[in-house]
């Protein structure tokens, strides 16, 4: 189980970034009903026997670990929304791509902590590939958007520790706009 | 802080001069990649990779070190993982790289050019081992 909300999307996320997509697109919405978060990707997508299994903890695609036997990703956010009382949802199809939801209500002591944002986005700007993302953000101080490129534009470049310190002032900035 | 346009952080990027002081001689960067599979992210590697950005900028290396992200390095028992590649040095992978010691990396393995004796931890698991 992970620690804070947070750690749930960079984990999903990294899959989206794996499935080999043009695009991954991010919604990040925090009310005071509670935290909904979608993430979808153009990627290779999942039939529906892969989509069954990719919930087994026991399940690896094989992708990256050929031998691996565990593919824990998905069962650990599941197993945490189920035990918070909130929803989930898994779609996707073969060559067109994949589309995660879940929601975490505030009203449940199983939720766990928001946990910092910034450090999140740095997080989800910074895997690694040459696709595109979009993360939308809505949230008690009000909504932005995040365009990959963009931003990677702007500071020059994800890699550089410079860079990314300097995206992280970027981003607090705009999660703790004073 | 008021929130930044992005005109206003290509600003602050320019007023840095962060690309005058950029050196880009092949292969004499330092890279420092973070493990961030499920096992990474459930050992809290999140914090371990804010801590070396931030340890590394405060040490006045943030032009000459690649901070990168990774999936699982096989070594989910001992995570956060850390490979760092430092020329000069032999190329290892840490173990245990909570935010405290990751500090300690980069003060001691970047700066002093020493190895954290404790933390060396390189050989990954069975099942990601090329066969």
């Amino acid at each position: 189980m992970h620690y804070c909300l947070g750690d749930y999307v960079l984990d999903i996320a990294q899959n989206a970034v794996e499935a080999g997509p043009r695009e991954v697109v991010m919604d990040l919405d925090e009310s005071e009903k509670g935290f909904h978060v979608s993430v979808r990707d153009d990627g290779k997508g999942m039939t529906a026997d892969e989509k069954a299994r990719a919930l087994d903890p026991f399940y690896s695609d094989g992708a990256k670990h050929p031998l691996r036997k565990v593919g824990l990703g998905l069962p650990f956010l599941v197993q945490a929304v189920d035990a918070a009382g909130g929803n989930w949802a898994l779609q996707s199809a073969k060559g067109e791509g994949t589309k995660v939801e879940f929601t975490f209500p505030s009203a449940s002591v199983d939720s766990p902590p928001v946990g910092d944002l910034p450090s999140l986005l740095l997080g989800l700007l910074c895997l690694p590939g040459d696709h595109e993302m979009l993360l939308r953000r809505k949230g008690p101080r009000g909504s932005y958007e995040l365009r990959r490129s963009e931003i990677s534009e702007a500071v020059g470049g994800l890699e550089r520790a410079s860079s990314l310190a300097l995206l992280k002032d970027y981003l607090a900035s705009l999660e703790y706009d004073e | 802080m008021a929130k930044m346009t992005l005109e206003q952080l290509r600003k602050l990027r320019e007023e840095k001069k962060m690309d005058l002081t950029r050196r880009e001689v092949d292969g004499k960067e330092i890279q420092v990649i973070v493990g961030m599979g499920t096992c990474g992210i459930a050992a809290g590697a999140k914090k371990t990779f804010d801590a070396v950005v931030e340890a590394v900028n405060a040490a006045g290396l943030g032009d000459q070190v690649i901070i990168r992200q990774t999936g699982c390095m096989g070594l989910c028992y001992v995570e956060p993982t850390v490979e760092v590649v430092a020329p000069g040095m032999p190329t290892v992978i840490y173990g245990k790289m909570t935010y405290d010691f990751a500090k300690e990396l980069v003060t001691k393995h970047l700066v002093d050019k020493k190895l954290l004796d404790d933390h060396i931890f390189d050989r990954p698991a069975a099942d990601i081992m090329k066969k």
